[in-house]
């Protein structure tokens, strides 16, 4: 018997980032749609990225974990529009981002500046203050940007609008 | 043994290795609209490659740790840009030929990236430089692209369009703090810009198969990004208190095969495993 779309889904969500292990997959926004094809799974995905390391993890996890319940019929697809946003991060997401010490995407990414990847100012995640400076347009991922906090003086990633 | 007299009197070296070669030629007829087609995105994708790779050659390089992980993080856009590209471009060849195939099997001859990405990186300045010109092109390219009549093109251009917005953000920034910093940051990105300033000119010359990519709406015709690319670079050099060189003189060749010595040892270091060792696995 096929499983239900709602209970892939679940599965789906079990699924960390390899990368940003505290925000699962879905939570993300880059598993796009999941359907049955007769017999066959379609899970269609987007890259955040083009050139995401994470992207071959990412699908051989899906594969893998889907397997592991039972599912064999099983194709990945791979969509690149609408490309990917951060816009599609989901508010518990962008919380456990920031308990993790990832400062989360600061407003939509149609408002932010491309300067500083926010719309507003970014809040250390550490302490919370906003008397904040970017270091460098880019962090240890693409995703994300190398910042520092003038108060508690650590530096600490930004995950910046896209 | 001498060399054969047929091998020494043939001017063409990339006509010779095809003939030895037999089947290196794509199928598809020069001139039809699905070579012109490869062409196109070859060209998008092999500039991206290229500079890609020129710039991941700074990867536990870069004067400082930000800067570093910086460039290796766009190497990395650029790559990721390449299998797209250079993936679609096989799939519209239709000879089996995947992304990694033509990134890693090709001679220098069958590259049709522009000369100024085969630049070599120079000093931190001139890596900067080079990045900043090409910016200021690939930005106004990717968003005509946008607007490309094909489907797959047109969703490739809106997905690397982001990507690329940070990157010319990144370039003119630091090409501004350079330009006007001290009188040796100063010195060095000017050399930079006069030594550079050859090779920006072939980003706007088209040949035949621009004009029918052009006619039939797939791609922007070249001269178009004239005017968008001449913005950007006259507003960032002003504010770099650089002086834009005077010179109209533009090498060329690159998108139609011809290309410096320069990028023969860089293809050396890129493709050697996948030459030593054929569909390698690990
Ligand atoms: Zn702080």
């Amino acid at each position: 018997m096929q499983p239900a779309l709602e209970q892939v889904w679940s599965w789906l969500g079990e699924l960390p980032d390899p990368e940003i292990p505290v925000v699962s997959l879905t939570d993300l926004g880059i598993i796009r749609d999941v359907a049955w094809e007769g017999g066959t799974l379609v899970v269609t995905v987007t890259p955040t990225y083009s050139g995401c390391p994470a992207a071959g993890v990412i699908s051989l996890d899906i594969e893998r974990h889907l397997r592991a319940r039972g599912i064999d019929d099983l194709r990945l697809e791979r969509r690149l529009s609408p490309p990917w946003t951060t816009d599609w991060i989901t508010p518990k997401a962008r919380e456990a981002l920031r308990v993790y010490g990832i400062a989360p995407p600061v407003g939509t990414a149609a408002r932010a500046s491309r300067m500083t990847g926010a719309a507003g100012p970014v809040a250390c995640p550490r302490c919370g203050s906003e008397a904040t400076e970017k270091v460098s347009q880019f962090g240890s991922t693409p995703c994300k940007a190398a910042w520092r906090c003038r108060d508690c003086l650590e530096p600490f990633d930004y995950f910046k609008c896209h | 043994m001498a060399p054969a007299m047929s091998d020494v009197m043939t001017p063409d070296a990339a006509e010779l290795a095809r003939r030895s070669q037999g089947s290196g030629r794509a199928p598809l007829a020069i001139g039809s609209p699905g070579h012109d087609l490869f062409l196109g995105l070859a060209r998008l994708g092999d500039n991206t490659l290229i500079l890609g790779h020129r710039v991941s050659e700074w990867c536990g390089h870069a004067p400082i740790l930000e800067e570093d992980i910086a460039l290796a993080n766009m190497a990395l856009d650029l790559i990721g840009q390449t299998q797209l590209w250079l993936g679609l471009a096989g799939q519209v060849e239709g000879a089996g030929r995947d992304a990694d195939a033509l990134a890693f099997r090709r001679d220098a001859w069958d590259f049709c990236n522009l000369l100024l990405v085969e630049r070599p990186n120079g000093d931190f300045g001139q890596t900067l430089m080079r990045q900043f010109l090409f910016d200021a092109w690939h930005q106004p390219m990717l968003a005509a692209l946008e607007g490309s009549s094909d489907a797959r093109i047109a969703e490739i251009a809106a997905k690397a369009g982001k990507e690329v917005a940070y990157h010319v953000e990144r370039s003119a920034d630091l090409v501004i703090r350079l330009g006007d910093g001290t009188e040796e940051s100063h010195a060095r990105m000017q050399a930079a810009l006069n030594a550079l300033w050859p090779y920006t000119g072939e980003m706007f010359l088209g040949d035949a198969t621009d004009a029918r990519l052009a006619e039939a709406g797939i791609m922007p015709a070249p001269e178009s990004l004239r005017a968008p690319w001449d913005a950007t670079v006259n507003a960032v050099l002003a504010e770099a208190t650089l002086t834009r060189p005077v010179g109209t003189f533009a090498h060329r060749g690159g998108k139609q095969g011809r290309h410096t010595e320069h990028l023969g040892h860089l293809l050396a270091t890129m493709q050697w495993l996948q030459r030593a060792y054929p569909d390698a696995r690990w």
